[in-house]
């Protein structure tokens, strides 16, 4: 834990440490939770580029899933997702669970 | 290094000499937008960067916000960063001088001081500066074209050291126009003062580890930075003194945080700075030669204030006038008087002050306009009252 | 310490005489100062530019108000006010001491000058000097600033004629071609030679 009085801290502010927001887990702050439908998903990446907080997952060029960790829950990703296919639906964290 | 005591005497301006200043220094960037009276520096300057003189790269911006942007900016990336401005041009840039203090960047900036419009006025007097007294900024202020030479020198120094940006001031048109006998310094000499400048992170020569600049603290931690930001100019003080030392050994020109004129067995005195102080020195030495024991005390660093010091020189005497080239507008005495006056407080056996606000706009304050005002502290003293504690003289 | 006023007319020079004059000095050894006055700044409009030469360093940074030296460098400038955002507003005369030199540039004899500037039976120098015609001479435009820094020099010997053209050759044959810097000292000369004194 860091004392937030230390005299320690870097001065005037700077962070030396690069893409630190990593570390800042934003997934708690979410309502919604969006929800994928693989069965309609044709892996356009759109979501991928839209997504605020990168919490798309990737791999191998296939969209995978959210990182839970990150992910806002600002729904973006659903309304990015092109119309004719809406793979993602957001739902809220009570009926998710 | 060789010390150089003896040099021979040159006759420049201010501005030439602070623009030379520059030339010797080399600094990586001097974004600039110049402004009547410090225009010279930056049109100088920007010819000796047309002539391949230095490596600095000129940036010509939209405006003072911007150069002081800029100079944060190239300050943040690890340069050394000087600019300089005026009046208007200071308090455009009045946001920007926070951030460069909060975010500890060691700019140094030459402020010729001219007076804020409204009614516009491209003169002297000392509302630019003193408005910015609370920014964060160390303070210098010098009496003549030599000391503005010298200061700049020192500022570098002092700014590198404690981290944080120095306004080095001298008077529009009074010291930025007029010819001066002054030594310059070899440049050797001046990069071997000055030094490399070696921040602790600098983009510039590690791009390998990103940092990050300007990132918004909260209420947990903002005031801890401001803490160290506090402390880092009471440290400003003790390096003021060292580096002045420093460069008082290697060529031969003493200045303190104060200077002290006939103070020792005085009993009353003049508290000024700037190019008023020699004046005021003319009317002391007159004075003397009558049986007056005056004296005067001229501010050389005002941010961090010297209050200990302030004290320590006027301990002793009866009546004291803190000479004012702007007002606070607060109905109580100019920021000067306001500042001195506290710094005494604790005296046991303190003077009284007064405070007198002088040559605005460029009017002009003459060795019969300090006398006059020794010749009211003689009063205060002989009737033990004060009857004007606040007055605007020269009017 | 001497104290001296230069007044003309906006392009007139002025501002450099008092330059030149201070850097003179200062090369011979003195403490200088050399000043403007900023008022408008528009062609034609009278400035006022000032020296201090002392042997001691010079410590009052006021205007000079008391000059012992006048050099006037255009002659319509006597009797008239000289206001223009500074503070004296007087004429040409004001202040200067009792017995001050006066240089003015004019065709016109110093006794004609001395009327003109309300100085008859007062112990004031006036010298006078066809600063404008020599300029045009040997310069080929209307800047009479040279010929009267020549002409100061003959007649107080503040400085010496060798002193102030060196201290021009050196100072200035960065900024001005060869054929300007020998017409300004020509000029310089011919000031020194063509003042009269009454
Ligand atoms: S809801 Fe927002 S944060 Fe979460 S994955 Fe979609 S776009 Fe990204
Ligand atoms: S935008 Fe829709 S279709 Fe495209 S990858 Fe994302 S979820 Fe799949």
């Amino acid at each position: 834990m860091t004392d937030k009085n230390n005299e320690e801290l870097p001065e005037g502010g700077v962070i030396h440490e690069g893409g630190n927001a990593d570390s800042y887990e934003t997934g708690g702050w979410r309502k919604l939770r969006p929800v994928l439908d693989n069965e309609k998903c044709t892996n356009c990446l759109i979501c991928w580029v839209m997504c605020p907080d990168s919490a798309i997952i990737v791999e191998d060029g296939k969209m995978v899933g959210f990182d839970m960790e990150h992910c806002k829950g600002c729904g973006i990703c659903d309304t990015e997702c092109p119309p004719k296919i809406k793979a993602i639906k957001m739902v809220s964290e009570e009926e998710a669970d | 290094m060789a010390t150089e005591k003896s040099n021979e005497m040159q006759g420049l301006t201010g501005n030439s000499a602070v623009a030379l200043a520059m030339k010797q220094i080399n600094p990586d960037v001097c974004p600039a937008y110049p402004i009547t009276p410090s225009t010279a520096i930056i049109e100088t300057f920007s010819s000796y960067v047309a002539d391949g003189e230095v490596d600095t790269e000129l940036i010509t911006v939209e405006s003072e916000h911007s150069a002081m942007s800029a100079s944060i900016g190239a300050a943040a990336a690890g340069a050394r960063v000087m600019t300089a401005t005026s009046s208007q041009g200071l308090a455009l840039m009045w946001e920007m001088l926070y951030i460069a203090s909060g975010l500890r960047l060691p700019i140094v900036l030459t402020n010729v001081n001219r007076a804020l419009a409204a009614p516009i006025n491209i003169h002297c007097d000392h509302s630019d500066s003193m408005g910015a007294r609370d920014s964060g900024w160390v303070q210098l202020y010098s009496e003549t074209v030599q000391e503005s030479y010298d200061n700049v020198f020192m500022a570098v120094r002092i700014a590198e050291k404690v981290r944080l940006p120095v306004m080095v001031c001298l008077d529009g048109f009074i010291t930025s126009h007029a010819i001066e006998n002054m030594a310059t310094i070899s440049d050797a000499n001046v990069q071997d003062f000055v030094g490399e400048y070696t921040p602790e992170t600098s983009l510039l020569k590690d791009m390998e580890n990103p940092i990050s600049i300007g990132a918004m603290t909260l209420p947990d931690y903002y005031m801890t930075f401001k803490k160290q930001q506090s402390e880092a100019m009471a440290e400003a003080k003790d390096v003021v003194e060292e580096v002045s030392a420093e460069f008082a050994q290697k060529f031969g020109r003493e200045y303190g945080l104060l200077d002290s004129y006939e103070l020792e067995d005085a009993d009353v005195a003049i508290v000024i700075f700037n190019s008023a102080t020699g004046t005021t020195k003319v009317a002391v030495d007159e004075l003397r030669k009558e049986g007056f024991k005056v004296g005067v005390l001229r501010i050389r660093l005002f941010r961090p204030l010297p209050h200990a010091e302030i004290a320590a020189a006027l301990k002793g005497l009866k009546a004291v006038a803190c000479l004012d080239r702007a007002d606070s507008f607060n109905d109580f005495g100019g920021p000067l008087f306001n500042e001195v006056r506290s710094s005494i407080y604790d005296l046991e056996d303190r003077p009284k002050v007064i405070s007198r606000i002088y040559g605005l706009g460029g009017r002009d304050y003459k060795v019969e306009d300090a006398k006059s005002v020794f010749e009211e502290l003689l009063k205060v003293v002989e009737t033990g009252t004060v009857e004007e504690m606040t007055k605007y003289i020269t009017i | 310490m001497l104290e001296v006023r230069w007044h003309g007319r906006a392009q007139q020079g002025v501002v450099t005489a008092a330059k030149v004059l201070g850097e003179t000095c200062l090369r011979t050894g003195k403490y200088v100062q050399a000043f403007p006055e900023f008022g408008p700044e528009r062609m034609g409009a009278p400035v006022k530019a000032y020296n201090r030469v002392s042997d001691e360093p010079i410590r009052m940074h006021c205007s000079v108000t008391n000059p012992g030296f006048v050099l006037i460098a255009d002659p319509t400038l006597i009797g008239i006010a000289l206001a223009g955002g500074m503070e004296s507003s007087g004429g040409v005369t004001e202040g200067a001491t009792e017995d001050a030199v006066f240089i003015v540039n004019t065709p016109k004899s110093p006794a004609e000058m001395r009327t003109a500037l309300e100085l008859d039976g007062k112990p004031a120098k006036v010298f006078t000097v066809d600063a404008s015609q020599i300029s045009i001479d040997k310069i080929g435009r209307h800047i009479p600033n040279t010929p009267m820094l020549g002409a100061l020099a003959k007649a107080t010997g503040m400085i010496t004629l060798e002193d102030l053209m060196d201290d021009f050759k050196v100072n200035y044959s960065k900024k001005y071609s060869e054929a300007v810097i020998n017409g300004n000292l020509e000029a310089m000369k011919s000031g020194y030679e063509g003042i009269s004194e009454g």
